[in-house]
């Protein structure tokens, strides 16, 4: 299965002697895999938005002075403030990309099944935002002053993180085909994730003060509720998108 | 030709009768809550705003409980029927969340001593308010008539999705927000609960008669789009 990550070349999963559960991956991973691929080719994406959540946290250190104290108390804000922005440019990423090249069409005729390509592509636009993060987090921690190193504040950075993306990916598969697609992804992905935001910005605030595991449980109850729910629905609806995303 | 499906008409008597029930009903709730209902013993009579409070809360989640199922209902049969009920839906639930934010805003001054608060419950429905109002605005963006209900149906099903969280989030959280119905049942005086139930329901035969006058508008503004798009064929030489 990890193999498709190495293999430059383009496969025809379906036609692959796998089936069931271990082609489902394959497929999702090989269709990851060429984004991953393509944007350590290009580099387009991070770079853009890493600079853009810099700018992001630039003007709030400005606004805020987020250090000592306030850095606990505003910082978590600002920090996801900048994943959220700078994230939902590399979602709009995801399809429009595909769209220029005409790869759209291609991925739509794919003998694979739907919620394969949900997965390949959300897999794909998961680890793109996790490197984001990978820079911006240790950026953060310098300038803020403010220790990163602790496990609960992974947890949460992860499972925001994937619920984010999850529902961002269907969204930005529904923006690209509309009018105005970029004024489309952060209207309809905002109010969606806010909720995420949110319970991720208290669980960032109560890790980042050092607050014991029984403190994380209510945000991170609710992180999981999202994340199980968005994962559970997106890739079912995601082929009512993809119906309509054709012409 | 285009096989166009179209909601049953409402028959007109049928109709008035809703309406006629509708205001009977919100008379009596007014009775009740401003005569039957006894005054609260700390806040006053502004706590009598509750009755209507929780009315529009719970008939805004109705409403969208309605775009919610009308989505689904939308995407397994793919009729624009559907889809009529859910844009409509949506409407109504918009307004009945602002009247859910301005009744509360409305007691909270009084009983906390500001309109407004960053608390849970308050900060979950005006979300709510503001996922159903991007409903609309994607509903506007989408100009092909199949997507537009299609994207829709996705976005009324994901948005609902909040809509327990809003529920949960009050154990979840601390809040400020009063629990009225707990785990022990009413916490209230027994006098107050018909004034409770004739508003809530009063606010539900409300809802009713709305969604079905909204739905038949829009319905009439789909026949007469098919209605241009024939005479424009017709002129045009075809068939």
């Amino acid at each position: 299965m990890w193999q498709a990550l190495r293999k430059p070349t383009f496969i025809i999963p379906a036609l692959s002697a796998e089936s069931g559960i271990a082609a489902f991956l394959t497929q999702a991973l090989a269709i990851a895999a060429k984004d991953v691929r393509s944007e350590i080719r290009s580099r387009e994406a991070v770079s853009g938005s890493l600079v853009f959540a810099l700018l992001v946290m630039i003007i709030f250190n400005f606004a805020f002075d987020l250090e000592g104290e306030m850095a606990e108390v505003a910082g978590p804000g600002v920090l996801w403030v900048a994943i959220a922005l700078a994230g939902m440019m590399g979602l709009g990423h995801v399809f429009a990309k595909e769209r220029e090249q005409g790869g759209l069409q291609g991925l739509l005729l794919t003998p694979v099944d739907r919620g394969a390509i949900f997965l390949g592509k959300m897999t794909g636009a998961l680890l793109l935002t996790l490197a984001l993060e990978a820079f911006l987090l240790p950026l953060f921690a310098l300038f803020s002053n403010v220790s990163i190193l602790s496990p609960g504040l992974m947890v949460v950075v992860l499972m925001g993180t994937l619920g984010f993306v999850t529902v961002g990916t269907l969204f930005s598969a529904m923006a690209v085909t509309s009018r105005s697609r970029e004024l489309m992804l952060p209207l309809l992905l905002l109010p969606v994730a806010t909720p995420v935001l949110l319970a991720a910005v208290e669980g960032t605030r109560f890790a980042l003060q050092g607050e014991p595991w029984s403190e994380l449980v209510p945000p991170l109850t609710m992180l999981a509720a999202f994340d199980v729910v968005f994962l559970g629905l997106c890739p079912f609806l995601f082929e009512y998108v993809m119906e309509e995303m054709g012409a | 030709m285009i096989a166009f499906e179209l909601p049953a008409v409402t028959p007109a008597r049928a109709k008035t009768g809703l309406a006629i029930l509708a205001l009977t009903l919100l008379l009596a709730a007014l009775v009740a809550a401003f005569v039957i209902a006894p005054t609260e013993r700390e806040m006053g009579d502004v706590q009598r705003i509750f009755y209507f409070h929780v009315a529009s809360a719970w008939t805004a989640f109705l409403a969208f409980f309605v775009v919610f199922l009308a989505s689904i209902a939308y995407l397994r049969t793919k009729t624009p029927r559907w889809d009529i009920v859910a844009a409509s839906a949506a409407e109504i639930g918009i307004v009945f969340t602002t009247l859910t934010l301005i009744s509360g805003s409305v007691w909270a001054r009084s009983a906390w001593g500001t309109w407004w608060t960053w608390e849970p419950r308050l900060t979950t429905t005006l979300m709510l308010w503001l996922i159903y109002v991007s409903y609309l605005i994607l509903r506007e963006m989408v100009e092909e008539p199949d997507r537009r209900a299609a994207f829709a149906a996705v976005f009324g099903i994901i948005g609902f999705v909040d809509v327990p969280i809003v529920f949960m989030s009050i154990r979840w959280w601390r809040t400020l927000h009063p629990q009225v119905v707990g785990s022990e049942g009413f916490n209230m005086e027994g006098a107050m609960l018909p004034a409770l139930f004739l508003s809530v329901i009063a606010f539900t035969v409300v809802f009713l008669h709305i969604l079905i006058l909204r739905a038949g508008l829009e319905r009439s503004q789909h026949e007469m789009m098919e209605l241009r798009r024939r005479a424009r064929w017709i002129q045009e030489g075809g068939g």
